[in-house]
């Protein structure tokens, strides 16, 4: 069903047939492959970067962090798996998909990272996350269920914009934030905030479908940035340009096999 | 849930400012085996709450744990790692309930998967 070509690249990602299904949970589709391929594209960075705990903010079915733990695996021992989810039906869909892989997250039930954002701060070295990014009407945002997994609101942002700072809290000094984006929710304009705050951005997927153009964008802390200062506001007047010409030059065209999107029913 | 997961929870009910540790109403506790990382339970020793995990194992019924937090020393002991692996990984609530330290508001953990979600006027 998966159209991935050799095993030995299935065998590192969570299997379509093996994912659990709920009707109120989101399935695996073009934005959860595109994440799983560029978690995989980056896989050499991730087993040098060896995280001691990785998360994913909105697990759905449990494909991505599912994928994930299969693709660090036994080369990165001992890293420890969180996954949350707002629909109560999602995280109970998460662990059927985990078991089924034989692997292991612990799973939390709450919104975005509510409950862990004192405890949990600064330690997160690997986060992932596909947001609810779909444009909306405002009252669409916060519905329970599988809207949930959707409901961005206005340019799909609402969401997005809430977790960002809660993704700068819990990252460890050394943390990378994996994040699917649409172009609607303007990526350029994300980057520049997270600069901010003192991150480098890099898009590690572009993939467009007849519906939508997807952004995965790699986050990370970048130390020759300062952030939240004046100063670094005023040095860098053209930094709109500038990161816009990174993000365009860094794109790296990945070759899809567009006929392996057929599986996300 | 293991008590790694139950260390970084806090209640998170607006107005609460002593979240922390919550409390465990236990119904059902099982136990998985986890292969054994000394580097990363070495990684993880400096970052747990000591007090909070002591506490959480005595109510999962494993007692083995030091009641004082132990000097950094005892990292390299063997002893004292297989147990606070045991302690940390393996024991897991499966059933029952985090209690808020501050409200009493309960958190119930079902199939081994706690449900913080608030209520309207708890946000």
């Amino acid at each position: 069903m998966h159209n991935r070509g050799s095993n030995k690249i299935s065998s590192r990602i969570a299997q379509i047939r093996l994912v659990s299904s709920h009707p109120e949970v989101y399935e695996p589709c073009d934005d959860s492959f595109a994440l799983v391929d560029a978690l995989l594209a980056d896989r050499n960075n991730l087993l040098e970067h060896r995280p001691t705990l990785c998360m994913e903010v909105g697990c759905g079915s449990g494909y991505v962090i599912t994928s994930l733990a299969l693709m660090l695996g036994e080369e990165v021992p001992g890293v420890q798996y969180i996954a949350t989810d707002t629909n109560p039906h999602a995280v109970e869909v998460t662990r059927e998909t985990l078991k089924a892989h034989g692997v292991h997250a612990e799973l939390i039930n709450t919104d975005i990272a509510s409950g862990l954002e004192k405890r949990l701060a600064g330690l997160i070295d690997v986060m992932v996350v596909n947001p609810p990014y779909v444009p909306t009407p405002e009252e669409e945002v916060g519905r329970e269920g599988i809207a949930s997994a959707w409901a961005g609101g206005e340019n799909g942002r609402r969401i997005i914009d809430k977790i960002l700072p809660i993704a700068d809290k819990l990252l460890s000094d050394r943390g990378w934030l994996y994040m699917v984006t649409l172009t609607t929710n303007n990526p350029s304009q994300i980057c520049l905030q997270m600069r901010e705050k003192g991150y480098a951005s890099r898009i590690i997927v572009q993939r467009s479908t007849e519906e939508e153009s997807l952004h995965i964008i790699k986050f990370w802390r970048d130390f020759g940035i300062k952030p939240d200062t004046k100063e670094n506001m005023t040095v860098n007047k053209t930094a709109p340009a500038r990161v816009l010409d990174t993000l365009l030059s860094q794109v790296h065209w990945l070759s899809l096999k567009k006929s392996g999107n057929s599986n996300s029913s | 849930m293991r008590l790694l997961t139950h260390n970084m929870l806090s209640s998170n009910i607006k107005g609460v400012t002593n979240g922390f540790p919550l409390l465990i109403e236990v119904e059902k506790v099982i136990e998985k085996p986890v292969d054994f990382n000394p580097d990363f339970l070495k990684n993880m020793f400096v970052k747990v709450d000591w007090k909070a995990l002591v506490d959480a194992s005595r109510s999962l019924g494993y007692a083995e744990l030091p009641e004082e937090t132990p000097e950094s020393s005892v990292i390299d002991s063997d002893d004292f790692l297989r147990k606070f692996h045991h302690a940390l990984l393996e024991l897991h609530l499966e059933e029952g309930a985090l209690v808020c330290p501050e409200t009493e508001r309960k958190f119930p953990v079902s199939k081994g998967i706690p449900n913080m979600l608030l209520h309207e006027d708890e946000v």
